[in-house]
């Protein structure tokens, strides 16, 4: 009796605003390292541009979560507790300390003004930031769900390559072309990561990752790695110029988009095989 | 078809009152439950809970369908054949009401990122609900499907092992109005104590087939149920888990990736920039 042996579990109840915050975490996350290293670098532009990006990602994150919420208006209970068991409790506590830092320097850098106060919110948004791309790998795997706990040893890996590819092509899109060469090298580093972290995650899963095989998941992982790879190879090969770098880009982010909210479907058809 | 004759199996049918502090829970024996969903009934008067639909299943006397926001009991109708192997055609029922297992190690309550899930001080688990603000966490982390999100409410609800009566010194509603002792609410020791000897008792009548279902840690990872249950067949057959696990008991590893994966990531960074700025 196949049918009987489970899982039984509930399918999870979250929107597709959990997944768009999956990518928008993660931007703003390896933006923000990205940001704080090109200015010690001396890169400036490359560092304003990646610092924006942070401070963007950073700000559509909360009404995201919030507006997933059964009872949004209770947004600040999340407050009243810091619980390492909980995922989600750490990670409101680091996007709460994100959110304050980034905001700071990018204030100071729009401005011009408090410039220490700037650079020191910078780097602490920077030491923030590599969290924030990756405990929501962990938000996800402590959970029942086979497809997403089972994947716990590389989901983080796959995350951090998606959130370091998105990183790097929105700022290779932003930033003049003769600034934005360790953007673009950023970008195809991260694709890589990504693609073989999920390859290997893949693996691991065994039987468990049949949901990839199914549709919609699987439309949307094939989509994922094909366009990775697209922009990768075009962010690479012609990236020094800007309307390729465009292109190459935007190809990147939504392959990037499209891995987040696959690993995010499979989930939901993880917890109850249809 | 009766699954089970003889001499009733609980004469003694007082369990003793439990003292605040003093863990508590329920033990349902499914050999005795006549599916008459009592308890069903019961637990949504006395809880004030919601209908969950006019619905017809199609399976079998069951048109309840599994546990959930509004479902805090659930008699399962599973149809099997009356002797093993089946030979002879004849079909019984299985019949077992279902509850929130209220485990040792709660996945809810540890992912609940408000401190809205909380221990009790009877050891049992329960959604404060002027806390919860619906984030929804718990309910794919519960390894049972057992808590769910109310959706026209926004809050998440499951079996409170009525609460509210316990610290009146009454016994859950299910359990009051259980006709055959099936459900029996007590102390855990006292309970555990009883299920064993009621198992000892049904494999000398020859009932093989007979087994405990998380009375302690033994066949789960949850470390023991605080509602137990004694079955008549495999745990699948009555949509329970094979080996529940509790998904926060892998949390360090998880943690561990999370944390190699973020040193990865600034690693990269540093990587991109290797000898030039530009």
């Amino acid at each position: 009796m196949s049918s009987s042996q489970g899982p039984f579990l509930k399918a999870p109840v979250w929107k597709p605003e959990i997944g768009a915050y999956l990518f928008s975490g993660g931007l703003a996350g390896a933006s923000a390292v990205l940001a704080f290293v090109a200015r010690s670098r001396g890169n400036h532009r490359l560092a304003r541009r990646a610092l924006l990006t942070a401070a963007a990602g950073a700000a559509v994150s909360p009404p995201l979560l919030i507006s997933d919420l059964g009872r949004p208006e209770r947004f600040h209970h999340m407050l009243r507790v810091f619980k390492v068991t909980s995922p989600m409790s750490v990670g409101t506590w680091l996007l709460s300390g994100f959110g304050a830092a980034i905001g700071v320097a990018a204030a100071s850098e729009v401005l011009g003004v408090l410039r220490p106060v700037g650079l020191a919110a910078e780097g602490a948004a920077a030491l923030l930031g590599p969290g924030l791309a990756t405990y929501t790998a962990v938000l996800l795997t402590d959970t029942a769900v086979p497809a997403w706990h089972q994947a716990h040893r590389e989901l983080p890996f796959v995350f951090a390559g998606s959130a370091a590819a998105s990183a790097g092509a929105a700022a290779a899109i932003l930033t003049p072309a003769e600034a934005a060469g360790p953007a673009r090298r950023l970008a195809v580093l991260g694709a890589v990561g990504e693609l073989a972290a999920a390859a290997a995650m893949k693996r691991r899963l065994g039987a468990l990752a049949q949901p990839y095989e199914r549709e919609p998941v699987r439309r949307l992982d094939r989509m994922a790695q094909s366009l990775s790879i697209t922009g990768a190879a075009i962010l690479g090969l012609l990236g020094r110029r800007r309307p390729a770098a465009a292109l190459g880009g935007a190809l990147v982010l939504a392959g990037s988009i499209c891995q987040r909210f696959a690993i995010f479907r499979a989930g939901f058809d993880s917890a109850r095989p249809r | 078809m009766a699954v089970v004759s003889g001499p009733p199996p609980y004469p003694d049918t007082r369990v003793a009152q439990p003292r605040p502090g003093q863990a508590v829970g329920f033990f349902t024996d499914s050999s005795i439950c006549i599916g008459c969903k009592a308890c069903e009934v019961a637990c949504k008067e006395w809880n004030h809970v919601p209908t969950d639909g006019f619905n017809f299943l199609g399976s079998s006397y069951d048109n309840t369908g599994e546990l959930g926001a509004n479902t805090w009991r659930h008699v399962t109708f599973a149809e099997r054949p009356a002797a093993p192997g089946g030979g002879d055609g004849q079909m019984r029922w299985l019949m077992n009401s279902d509850v929130c297992k209220h485990c040792a190690s709660a996945a809810c309550l540890e992912v609940c990122p408000t401190g809205a899930l909380m221990r009790t001080e009877f050891a049992t688990v329960v959604v404060q609900e002027d806390v919860c603000n619906g984030c929804g966490y718990c309910v794919p982390a519960c390894p049972f499907g057992v808590i769910d999100r109310r959706e026209e409410d926004g809050r998440a609800f499951k079996c409170t092992l009525c609460y509210d009566r316990l610290k009146g010194g009454m016994q859950p509603a299910c359990a009051q109005a259980c006709p055959t002792q099936s459900i029996q609410f007590g102390p855990i020791e006292e309970l555990r104590t009883r299920a064993r000897r009621r198992l000892e008792q049904l494999r000398q009548e020859g009932r093989k087939e007979a087994r405990l279902y998380g009375v302690d840690g033994s066949d789960n990872e949850v470390g023991g149920l605080h509602a137990f249950f004694l079955l008549m067949d495999e745990p699948g057959v009555y949509r329970l888990p094979t080996r529940p696990a509790t998904t926060t008991r892998d949390l360090p590893a998880m943690w561990k990736a999370a944390a190699a994966a973020a040193g990865a990531l600034a690693a990269g960074v540093l990587l991109a920039f290797a000898g030039k700025g530009r």
